[in-house]
């Protein structure tokens, strides 16, 4: 066998089931109050300080750091219930969310003590977010092609070039961005590139917003012109960001958040169907509920995997790859199934307000965080093929 | 989680297959002189019989290391009738009923046919696709006595059995009961029922499809190395490493929902609403990821794969037949979906977060 693929039988643990009927009464009661509804994810405000501020004050950010920098020292499955509640009510969780799944850990492991004793505590109290600067007008999944300069001076870092496809770039405190520290050498052409966390505040940086096809922002061009960046910012080895992404790309890759972006439309199907579907909708039902558990059930296992320490890089990327595939099916699939049911069903037209939403959105999924053609790039490699 | 025991019992059932079950040498072999060899080893390891209690005649294993067993015969594309022995034996003891020291197999395994069991204490009824029928001298029975279900044991040569064989070459054959006196009967437990028994029968299917898969996907990435082609191994096309990536999403898929099946099999107390979520879960999902690698690996393998003398038809073809056991994906996405209906909207997530 080459590859040995691995996807025990991980369930839940009973104090998960507390954490969850815990999230659940939470997220009902801000329903109640107002600040969003679980039924228009196409029509609500992504980012809202106040909800991130109220869910770090829960605890539930964070929940597996150490306590010294305002974590939890939770495991990773309960962050797991904790995420998917959060997207399945379609909770505006935009702003801490990127810096609870990615930015913290990478802090973590990186940062100078001075700086994760002011960073991290702030994370978890739901009161920054994090952009990631990765792309670039030359490079995207190449990512190793990046050339927005970081140059050497007294104290700190110049920076200059930009970064685009930047999502949050707009509302973010902070961006983990990657510059070129050095020209790449003849034998890694990965060399020279540098991890660098960066205050957004920082003179020299401007921010254009670029609408997505939705209509709605999303996008940013980030354009650095001589902003300084200090030394203790830079996050681990110079010129060697290449060696960095680990076991978090596991975490990144393998969430609840990789196949449930579009879930909304399966509910208002079966809100819409009714309790005795005929057999073509029964049935066409029961094989996406099949296949959604199976997805769920293989991140889980990832996510206890990772818990147990072991780095599932394989199995998380096939988790990612299958699951945002599924997602972005799931809407033509649904409007199939819906085809023949009445326009005066009630619910038909929420039905297909979200289906206009999440149709129309279906294309990125399998485009942010690393491509389907990235992701079998790295299966590939995992099966011993390159 | 799979446990120190199940790695032993795995590992045992490993070893007897390479040595005897070897998919090679059976593809090449000219009649079934192997099978004996073969199933007395088998004996010998209490491998048959490995869910029957020792004080009916078995090896008394956990259901957790028989499904361990399983995944090992779908590596190894067994058509030999071990998991149908093994589910008949754990039919059996349902009831309380000795197993007999040979190899078995179950009926009915259709979800809509019916074996009824009247005053006079004979089966009555036609059960069809029943694997390996023709080649095993017992059965076991689940049928129906109006007021219970009743497990029986049979002896084949008292049934009519047709001729058949499923795609892959297996004996696959309807059964005919007629007045069929059999050699014990017993109550099955409270609450157990056909649907338990298709249950517990694709949940059997979707470990062995699980176990058929990873060596697909084994066989089909070293071919892919080996096979040279425009100068390089065809494993360095991008568009043969895309399928092959998608190959093992298929696999991985397989494993985690048979996996997860299985568990909740092996520690339920009854056929309850998670066996069912599960169980069926299982089936559907292994039945699709039998259709999409079947095609995958062959297309990777291209002409010599779709050779009688190349082993890749001993699994894919294995797989797909399997499908058809003990209601295919089509029955069970019905009542899976009609099962969600039923709950509507606000029980779905739940239902989904409870496993």
């Amino acid at each position: 066998m080459t590859a040995n693929l691995q996807f025990d039988p991980i369930r839940l643990p009973p104090q998960c089931e507390a954490l969850r009927a815990d999230v659940r009464a939470f997220l009902t009661e801000e329903i109640a109050a107002g600040t969003f509804d679980p039924h228009q994810a196409a029509h609500g405000e992504l980012y809202n300080r106040g909800f991130s501020r109220r869910v770090g004050a829960k605890g539930w950010i964070g929940m597996t750091w150490p306590k010294r920098y305002g974590g939890h020292e939770r495991t990773q499955l309960e962050r797991y219930v904790v995420t998917e509640e959060f997207r399945v009510a379609n909770a505006p969780s935009h702003l801490h969310f990127v810096a609870d799944r990615q930015s913290g850990p990478i802090l973590l492991k990186y940062a100078p003590e001075h700086v994760k004793n002011d960073v991290l505590p702030r994370i978890c109290r739901g009161e920054v977010c994090f952009s990631i600067g990765m792309s670039e007008p030359g490079s995207g999944s190449d990512l190793f092609a990046a050339k927005t300069k970081a140059t050497k001076t007294d104290g700190g870092w110049r920076i200059n070039g930009s970064k685009i496809w930047t999502t949050s770039a707009q509302v973010a405190d902070y961006m983990l961005a990657l510059f070129r520290t050095s020209p790449p050498t003849k034998e890694n052409r990965r060399h020279g590139l540098t991890q660098f966390l960066v205050d957004m505040k920082t003179p020299g940086i401007t921010v254009n917003p670029i609408n997505q096809m939705t209509g709605k922002p999303g996008f940013n061009e980030v354009v650095f012109d001589d902003a300084l960046v200090p030394d203790d910012h830079v996050m681990g080895e110079i010129d060697g960001a290449w060696k960095q992404a680990t076991s978090e790309l596991a975490y990144e890759r393998s969430g609840p958040e990789r196949f449930l972006e579009t879930f909304y439309v399966l509910l208002e199907l079966i809100r819409v169907l009714g309790p005795e579907p005929d057999l073509r909708s029964a049935e066409g039902l029961g094989r996406l509920v099949a296949q959604l558990h199976t997805l769920r059930r293989m991140s889980v296992s990832v996510a206890g995997m990772l818990q147990a320490g072991k780095e599932p890089v394989v199995e998380g990327s096939i988790v990612k790859d299958l699951g945002t595939i599924w997602e972005q099916k799931l809407p033509g699939r649904v409007r199939e199934l819906a085809a023949f049911i009445e326009p005066e069903v009630l619910n038909r037209a929420t039905l297909e307000d979200q289906l206009t939403f999440a149709t129309m959105i279906a294309p990125k999924l399998t485009i942010q965080g690393g491509t389907t053609e990235i992701l079998r790039g790295i299966i590939a490699r995992g099966l011993g093929l390159r | 989680m799979p446990d120190e025991r199940e790695h032993i019992v795995a590992d045992a059932a490993a070893r007897i297959l390479a040595d005897l079950a070897d998919p090679q040498t059976i593809n090449k072999a000219a009649n079934g002189a192997w099978k004996e060899p073969l199933w007395r080893a088998l004996s010998d390891a209490g491998l048959p019989l490995a869910w029957v209690p020792e004080e009916l005649g078995g090896s008394g294993a956990g259901l957790a290391e028989g499904f361990a067993i399983l995944g090992v015969a779908g590596r190894f594309a067994l058509s030999v009738p071990l998991a149908e022995t093994l589910a008949a034996g754990w039919l059996l003891a349902r009831a309380g009923i000795e197993a007999p020291a040979t190899p078995m197999t179950l009926a009915p395994a259709r979800p809509h046919d019916r074996i009824t069991i009247v005053a006079d204490g004979t089966l009555n009824g036609r059960a069809a696709g029943i694997p390996f029928a023709r080649d095993v001298p017992h059965v076991a029975v689940l049928a129906d006595g109006g007021r219970q279900q009743l497990v029986a044991l049979v002896d084949a040569t008292d049934c009519r059995i047709g001729e058949g064989r499923n795609l892959a070459g297996d004996a696959t054959n309807v059964i005919v009961f007629d007045h069929v006196k059999p050699l014990a009967s017993a109550p099955a437990p409270d609450g157990f029922d056909q649907s338990s028994l298709m249950l517990m029968g694709s949940t059997i299917r979707s470990v062995e499809t699980a176990g058929a898969l990873e060596a697909i996907l084994s066989l089909s990435v070293a071919y892919a190395n080996e096979r040279v082609a425009f100068e390089r191994p065809i494993g360095k096309f991008q568009a043969v490493q895309q399928n092959l990536a998608r190959l093992a999403g298929e696999v991985a898929a397989a494993l985690a929902v048979a996996g997860s099946a299985a568990d909740t099999v092996a520690q339920a107390d009854k056929f309850d609403a998670a066996v069912f979520f599960e169980a069926a879960s299982a089936k559907i999902r292994t039945a699709e990821a039998a259709t999409e690698g079947a095609a995958i690996a062959h297309q990777v393998l291209g002409a010599i794969g779709f050779t009688q003398e190349h082993i890749l038809h001993r699994f894919t073809l294995r797989m797909l037949s399997w499908r058809d056991d003990f209601g295919n994906e089509s029955y069970w996405a019905a009542e899976l979906g009609k099962q969600v209906a039923r709950g509507g909207a606000d029980e779905f997530w739940p239902l989904v977060a409870s496993r």
